[in-house]
């Protein structure tokens, strides 16, 4: 045999490039169990679960050694099954087991793999203390009595979102993980991106659910009820439903949404398009201006809240546009004025943090938020499961009018990459067919953290840059505060890959994450209005309900910003 | 901010260290040096100085037994409770103190600031057990009356100093 193969259980396995024996295991077909490993986060080798036993009876943890040529490695052995089972005891000793009310119920992957091992009781009383709920949060929830210590929030809060509201607090026994000074969580510099629920294996951070509120609204016949969709949702439910990996299942949602008792459903993607307007037009006249550039979105809450955090200096180069969810329903509740019934706005979203951005001051008009309430994509299937609607019986329904019709620019607003191509559509002169190809190949798409591209407007070379997952923001501002590189247009979403790979949705692995990028291109390609200005629902709104307060209801200063200059 | 935390000071310790976050626990060490313990100001000060999360300092802080997040008495008391301190009867003298100062076990530090009585492991004096410490300077073949004399001697200097 060359020397390239490590022996996995007796089989010959060739190494190709894996940085750890965890991923040559799981290559070969074994499912080795591990709560702490991430391939996109540090490896910390803590929940001991991957361990391997080496041909002379030594342990490794797989997650942390590195494959060699002509290692022999056991993955199922007496000693390893009575050495997981032992760790997933102790795990569940001090655990709070209240399975059945838990959030993360079916989702958990402490619940999974003590099934999958077999654990059917604990020897040992739990005898920690009960730390209390932290429920501050308008995003996320945690419960330290579920807490295993994996270490995975840390880790998503510090490296792949440089925030760092969270790490391991004291020592030993007493280890825990949480805030400075043990402060609730909304008083840190947390932004509520929520991505460490995407990655908490139990339920100890969790997505706020909202879902009795909305129940509560639906069943009362006094309100009008209209909800919005926002563009990541329809590629993501379907995974949780029993549908293919990134297929758009809009129809359905709406059609689920009626079933429900909703009055009006519209797309947010409509939102968009107005966002695409006002950007654009920012963008021009800061251009011509020179001044406060680059200018950054503003789309996405967490990144707003992220700048008012830790760059308050940035403030002023945040585009002042409201983001989509937020101009659309300034637009919702203008349009129903007049209604004689109480209109309720609600959005469902890929995202922890529009729960907070709804709530906030600015998108308020005595007292009265633009959108009520915020639900994430998991929030609507746990409550489409409650209906007892099977969804994939469902007739596709088409959304409501006056505001049916929304650009393909609008739809790929939830994928990274998404906004800056919608913009350089409406900022392109050459509307041919072929030009909106160009765009699409001009490396704007992809899923990598950092791209760049350059359009000419008239004489001018415009540099843009589009940046997701907050740490890589942050290396940008810095490279660009020491003067290393220069960009008219910054596109940042805080979530790795944009909002399909958001927290609010479906969790699942990068593969998933592609897929449902491919399926809002693919939505993008059977629009036929590719462009935001050419939707006529856009034309109507800006001689129409928009004309003379187009400023006032699609723009928004952070009140933050006169504190910080 | 607090007028307990003197920044010009905490921005010498920094220089001392070349703003280096590799160098925290040193900074943290320095830091304790100054005022006992660790002042709640530094966290969101050395956060910004050092660029590393608050959350990241105070786990540090939390992580060593040496750091202390409570205010710490003019004369800090360390007694051994190793063993061979242990078996040479260190835990009276141990209450003999707190009794003194009107202290326990979750009541370290008297409230006018002066003492502070804690217990450490091994002060590595096992010859002259049983030992203990004041602010570093080694006290060996305590007795429980030897002890109340030297708070009483401790007291006393605190008086003449403060004349």
């Amino acid at each position: 045999m060359s020397g390239d193969f490590v022996l996995i259980d007796n089989i010959p396995v060739q190494i190709d490039g894996e940085k750890n024996l965890l991923s040559l295991i799981r290559k070969a077909g074994i499912d080795l169990p591990t709560f702490c490993y991430y391939s996109e986060l540090s490896v910390y080798g803590a929940c001991r679960m991957c361990m391997v036993e080496n041909k002379w009876g030594g342990m490794e943890a797989a997650c942390c050694t590195p494959p060699k040529p002509g290692m022999e490695i056991y993955t199922n052995t007496p000693k390893l099954r009575r050495y997981r089972k032992m760790i997933l005891e102790l795990l569940l000793s001090n655990h709070c087991r209240d399975c059945t009310t838990c959030g993360k119920n079916g989702d958990c992957k402490l619940q999974e793999l003590a099934g999958r091992f077999g654990i059917n009781r604990v020897r040992f009383e739990n005898t920690a203390e009960k730390p209390k709920l932290d429920s501050s949060s308008l995003c996320i929830e945690r419960d330290l009595n579920k807490c295993i210590l994996c270490g995975d929030c840390v880790r998503m809060c510090d490296e792949v979102q440089n925030v760092g509201a969270i790490d391991f607090m004291y020592r030993g026994s007493k280890m825990t993980v949480g805030t400075t000074f043990n402060v609730p969580i909304s008083e840190t510099v947390c932004v509520g991106c929520g991505q460490c629920a995407a990655v908490c294996p139990t339920g100890a951070i969790v997505v706020k659910n909202d879902v009795s509120k909305i129940w509560k609204v639906l069943n009362d016949p006094s309100i009008k009820v209209i909800v919005q969709i926002a563009p990541a949702v329809r590629v993501g439910i379907g995974d949780k439903l029993g549908a293919k990996p990134g297929e758009n299942l809009m129809g359905k949602i709406v059609a689920a949404l009626k079933r429900m008792g909703v009055d009006e459903v519209f797309d947010t993607a409509t939102g968009a398009d107005l966002t695409v307007m006002e950007e654009s037009n920012e963008l021009l006249g800061r251009l011509e201006s020179d001044e406060k550039l680059p200018l950054f979105t503003s789309c996405c809450p967490a990144w707003v809240q992220y700048v008012e955090k830790k760059h308050p200096e940035l403030l002023a180069n945040v585009s002042t546009c409201r983001s989509p969810m937020e101009m659309f329903g300034s637009v919702l509740k203008e349009e129903n004025k007049k209604s004689d019934r109480r209109v309720v706005v609600i959005a469902v979203m890929p995202c922890t943090a529009k729960k907070f951005e709804a709530a906030r001051d600015e998108f308020k008009v005595d007292g009265e938020p633009y959108i009520d309430y915020v639900i994430t994509t998991q929030e609507l299937i746990q409550m489409i499961q409650e209906a007892g609607i099977i969804f994939s019986e469902l007739e596709p329904e088409a959304i409501d009018m006056p505001f049916g019709t929304q650009s393909g620019a609008g739809v790929i607003f939830g994928v990274t990459g998404g906004v800056t191509e919608a913009v350089i559509r409406r900022l392109s002169e050459n509307k041919s067919a072929s030009a909106l190809r160009a765009i699409a190949f001009n490396g704007v798409r992809g899923m990598e953290g950092l791209k760049e591209t350059t359009i000419q407007y008239e004489d001018r070379e415009v540099k843009i840059a589009i940046v997701s997952g907050l740490r890589n923001a942050e290396n940008l501002i810095q490279k660009m505060k020491k003067g290393e590189s220069h960009y008219d247009f910054v596109e940042v979403m805080a979530c790795p890959g944009g909002c399909v790979c958001g927290a609010g949705q479906p969790i699942t692995n990068l593969e998933g994450k592609k897929k449902r990028s491919v399926g809002l291109y693919a939505s993008d390609k059977m629009c036929s209005i590719k462009r935001s200005e050419e939707n006529p629902v856009v034309t109507a709104l800006y001689s129409g309900l928009l004309k003379g307060k187009a400023h006032k209801l699609l723009h928004v200063k952070y009140q933050k910003e006169e504190t910080a200059e | 901010m607090s007028p307990s935390c003197d920044f010009a000071k905490l921005d010498e310790i920094l220089e001392n260290h070349k703003y280096d976050p590799g160098n925290i626990i040193a900074i943290l060490q320095d830091t304790q040096e100054v005022y006992h313990y660790l002042p709640k100001e530094i966290f969101d000060y050395y956060s910004e100085k050092l660029g590393m999360s608050r959350a990241r300092i105070f786990s540090i802080a939390t992580f060593y037994e040496n750091f202390s997040l409570e205010p710490k008495g003019k004369y800090v008391i360390k007694i051994c409770n190793g063993t061979a301190c242990h078996v040479r009867k260190s835990m009276p003298i141990l209450e003999q103190l707190r009794k003194d100062l009107n202290l326990s076990e979750q009541k370290k530090t008297t409230d006018d600031l002066l003492f502070t009585v804690e217990t450490v492991s091994c002060l590595g004096a096992c010859g002259l057990a049983p030992a203990l410490t004041v602010n570093d300077e080694v006290f060996g073949m305590m007795t429980p009356e030897k002890a109340t004399e030297l708070v009483n001697q401790l007291k006393g200097e605190n008086a003449d100093a403060a004349e």
